[in-house]
């Protein structure tokens, strides 16, 4: 289907343009007059409202087609008394009969009925598709040169929809925020009604198992996320206290004693510790820096969990050294020259100077810079997911296995999904937690960051 | 007297401010070399744990052809060879690797094997049909154990309790290797088979053709909607709260974490819309808005860089605004905006955690051919493999890490070429 209706839309693009061009240069023959756009504006003319038609009808088909199908075959189902039924694995099975890609043999007799269903039901899709496209395409273009006249200025209209096209490209971004926010909103407020929101915030007891059957021991899960924000908290602090030194100190270095040879290889080899993909810190964690701690804390006497919050804070703050190293550079940077001409003028030393004058004068930009590096510290998902532990644990000990709110919004969603159970629904909470803060740490770094460049501007 | 002392004193005191100065120094070149050298060290422990997955190990096995087992004839056509009794055989062979098996070693023996030789023994027939009522030795896939034994991943000297492999097949084995029947070649089936749940027929085809997939439908939404969105905002919004608010927007959903994405992409795209789950239409849709804003940034700093010089000469010679702009403006922009691209691909590429929030961590043995087809990706097989708890996917997951870097790195390199290659200093 994808392959024939590009072809169907180009030869719509194609003979729509030949269509409108031809229009209007019979036009300016018969009337003998001057258009008032150029031939090529009124062809555009045409095929915007060929096209742009045919684009909603396929993607609405796209998206609604597969999910109608399934409603008209579920609702019809003849379902055998006594027997349990998955949904989706019913339509898997279904879709693999019809599709001829399931060749253990044995089928019951509903499947194969619904197979053939299905296949009918696809077909007739089918078809129907190409026809309203090929409608559809033909009546936008009968539409469209009808309008065309002598008089119709086509070029107008032309750059009046593509304004149009460039609105609906740049307002995507806003209906992204809208959309993160309804559904985080929504989701969360059906969590809090079966949930209550100062437990789920004041609550220290994170056991989120609801039962499936009724009457199971530990009737009720409990929902007090204080531990999961106390574990991303303990996992940022190991972090930062990799990252803050280390990038802070590398800044320094790289803009104030450095050689111009040296920031120029160091400087893309952070950038390469930046693009590696969050799951191979997370490997390197699980794999390397965890049985490292582990044997560590043997040696000197404790015992640490093979999740160890002291291993994924190592890998994380590792992660976040370019970040914080290049923000500060940047800031470090964008100290005005004179400042230190001065400083070393009345005779300080480098060190001093740096100590002394460009650190307090940059240490707005600074204190923006670490509070990126914590937003992203705390959103981080696959180094906690693959080497910090799920089970919540209210403690200060880096050696002990906490948990996280990525990794608790991972192991809600990860399994089965169902959109009644506060298990499910948590996420979403955990998730509506997680974007307000690191939304409100970006905004006031951000507007410390601006704040301070406008001092120096 | 009074004024030696002063000077003394003045001299211990800068040579004490110059230490300091010296230290002060030392210490931001070891933090960057600390930091250079958890970078040496990390990729070290994945190249060194990954390269040995490249190669498996193969034993040799006679095998009798025979007819009578296989219930074949010197005609039979390709379905029927299919069907044939090829286990049989291979029970036949496995019975013969060493002279005189008793039962219980024999069914030691077979544990030494891949369970996917039946295919690989059939395949074998199926390429050389003439082999029928002989007999042939074939190098066939070893046992994830014994690869991994092989390999040193996986120590001997530990308890036999705690072994995957006892000690009567670590004897078969060291048999095997004396009579040099035990070999190690190039892992074909790490490039050409998709997931499995045995190690050592695991390969990343399918999740590296999802991961196209995935790219392909991110390029597709991405560019022309970012290159929409930042012309727009470079050289018509006019300056009013609307424009203020869309690009306060931008810069702040770029540091939205990339799991919200996922959050999104199940709350909306697959509850609201429908999407098919755990496919690359919608993982490459999620991942589509999550590098949106990257790329935004860098397509309009790229409009930025072109002279408003060109836009007022076209101007000047009676172009209107979308003339000048489309046909001027944009193509000289274009080379700048397929580099941002081309990093925004490559951050996509790399990311896991929203592609799990659809349901992309499913176990998919089979390669998609198709972006409504469920498949897995690079990094989510990786997250996969990381998390299972068999010893021979570990090697798996650092070999395919190596692969997903060595992408990024071309990718990273096109971008810097392409940036100077054809981007002008005005």
């Amino acid at each position: 289907m994808f392959f024939w209706s590009i072809v169907l839309i180009l030869i719509g693009i194609y003979s729509s343009y030949i269509f409108g061009q031809s229009r209007i240069k019979k036009l300016v023959y018969s009337t003998n007059l001057k258009p008032k756009s150029q031939y090529n504006y009124h062809a555009q003319y045409v095929l915007s409202w060929c096209l742009l038609p045919a684009l909603i009808v396929y993607f609405s088909w796209a998206v609604f087609e597969e999910q109608i199908i399934q409603n008209l075959i579920l609702d019809s189902f003849e379902y055998v008394e006594g027997a349990a039924y998955d949904d989706g694995l019913l339509l898997a099975e279904i879709r693999n009969v019809a599709n001829n890609t399931d060749f253990s043999e044995g089928k019951s007799k509903e499947i194969i009925n619904a197979a053939s269903q299905y296949k009918s039901l696809k077909l007739t899709s089918e078809i129907s598709f190409y026809i309203s496209i090929i409608i559809i395409m033909v009546l936008g273009s009968l539409y469209a040169v009808r309008k065309i006249n002598i008089q119709f200025n086509a070029q107008d209209t032309i750059e009046k929809y593509i304004k149009y096209i460039l609105i609906f490209c740049s307002s995507i971004a806003v209906l992204t925020t809208i959309g993160i926010i309804f559904s985080l909103i929504f989701e969360s407020f059906r969590f809090f009604s079966q949930v209550s929101i100062f437990e789920f915030l004041f609550s220290t007891e994170w056991y989120p198992f609801i039962p499936i059957r009724e009457g199971q021991a530990a009737a009720e899960g409990s929902f007090g996320a204080v531990p999961i924000f106390a574990g991303t908290f303990l996992i940022m602090i190991v972090a930062m206290c990799v990252a803050a030194p280390i990038g802070l100190l590398t800044a320094i270095y790289l803009s104030e004693y450095a050689s111009q040879k040296v920031r120029k290889t160091v400087k893309p080899l952070l950038e390469i510790l930046a693009g590696i993909p969050t799951i191979v810190y997370g490997f390197f964690a699980f794999v390397t820096v965890a049985p490292f701690v582990k044997s560590f804390g043997q040696s000197i006497g404790i015992d640490a969990s093979p999740t160890s919050a002291l291993a994924a804070g190592l890998v994380m703050g590792v992660m976040i050294i370019p970040f914080i190293s290049s923000l500060s550079d940047d800031v470090i940077n964008s100290v005005p020259q004179n400042l230190r001409e001065g400083s070393l003028g009345i005779g300080a030393n480098k060190a001093e100077t740096i100590k002394k004058v460009i650190l307090p004068a940059a240490l707005p930009g600074i204190v923006g810079a670490f509070l990126l590096a914590i937003s992203r510290a705390i959103g981080e998902t696959m180094i906690v997911v693959v080497a910090a532990g799920t089970a919540a644990n209210l403690t200060a000990n880096p050696f002990e296995n906490v948990t996280t709110v990525t990794v608790q919004i991972v192991v809600a969603l990860i399994g089965d999904q169902e959109f009644d159970n506060p298990r499910t629904l948590s996420a979403f909470a955990l998730g509506l937690v997680l974007f307000v803060i690191t939304l409100s740490l970006n905004v006031l770094a951000l507007r410390i960051v601006k704040k301070y460049r406008e001092r120096y501007e | 007297m009074n004024s030696i002392v002063t000077q003394e004193r003045i001299i211990a005191l800068r040579k004490k401010r110059s230490a300091q100065d010296l230290r002060f120094k030392y210490y931001g070149f070891i933090a960057m070399c600390l930091a250079l050298a958890v970078l040496v060290f990390l990729l070290y422990s994945i190249f060194s744990r990954g390269f040995t997955a490249f190669q498996k190990t193969t034993i040799l096995l006679e095998i009798n052809y025979d007819q009578e087992v296989l219930k074949l004839t010197p005609d039979s056509t390709e379905k029927e060879i299919e069907k044939g009794k090829f286990f049989k055989v291979k029970k036949n062979a496995l019975n013969n690797v060493f002279e005189n098996l008793s039962k219980s070693d024999a069914k030691l023996i077979k544990k030494l094997f891949s369970t996917n030789i039946d295919n690989e023994i059939k395949n074998y027939f199926l390429n050389n049909p003439s082999v029928l009522n002989t007999k042939q030795k074939l190098w066939v896939t070893a046992h994830s154990n014994v690869d991994q034994m092989l390999k040193g991943n996986s120590s001997r000297d530990v308890p036999e309790d705690r072994r995957k492999l006892n000690d009567i097949q670590l004897s078969f084995i060291d048999q095997l290797v004396q009579e040099n029947r035990i070999q190690k070649e190039f892992n074909n089936f790490f490039f050409t088979r998709a997931d499995s749940r045995h190690p050592e027929i695991a390969g990343i085809a399918g999740s590296f053709m999802g991961s196209l997939l995935t790219l392909f439908v991110v390029f597709i939404l991405s560019f022309p909607i970012a290159i929409g969105a930042s012309v727009y905002l470079e050289e018509f919004a006019p300056k009013n709260k609307l424009t203020e608010l869309i690009e306060v927007n931008i810069s702040n959903l770029a540091a939205v974490p990339s799991i919200v994405f996922g959050l999104l992409g199940l709350g909306v795209l697959l509850n609201v819309f429908g999407f098919p789950r755990s496919t690359p239409l919608v993982g490459g849709t999620v991942l589509a808005l999550m590098t949106l804003p990257t790329i935004i940034i860098a397509c309009r700093a790229s409009l930025k860089a072109v002279p408003p010089s060109i836009k007022e000469g076209a101007l000047a010679i009676g172009a209107t605004k979308s003339q000048a702009v489309f046909h001027h403006v944009v193509p000289l922009a274009l080379p700048g905006t397929l580099t941002g691209t081309i990093i925004g691909l490559a951050q996509a590429l790399g990311e896991t955690a929203p592609l799990i929030m659809i349901g992309m961590v499913a176990f998919i043995p089979n390669i998609p051919t198709g972006i409504t087809e469920p498949s897995a990706s690079l990094p989510v097989q990786i997250f996969l493999w990381v998390e299972s708890a068999e010893r021979g996917f570990q090697e798996k997951s650092a070999a395919a890490i190596m692969i997903i870097l060595l992408f990024l790195f071309m990718m990273n390199a096109l971008a810097v070429y392409l940036r100077n290659r054809f981007e002008k200093k005005w």
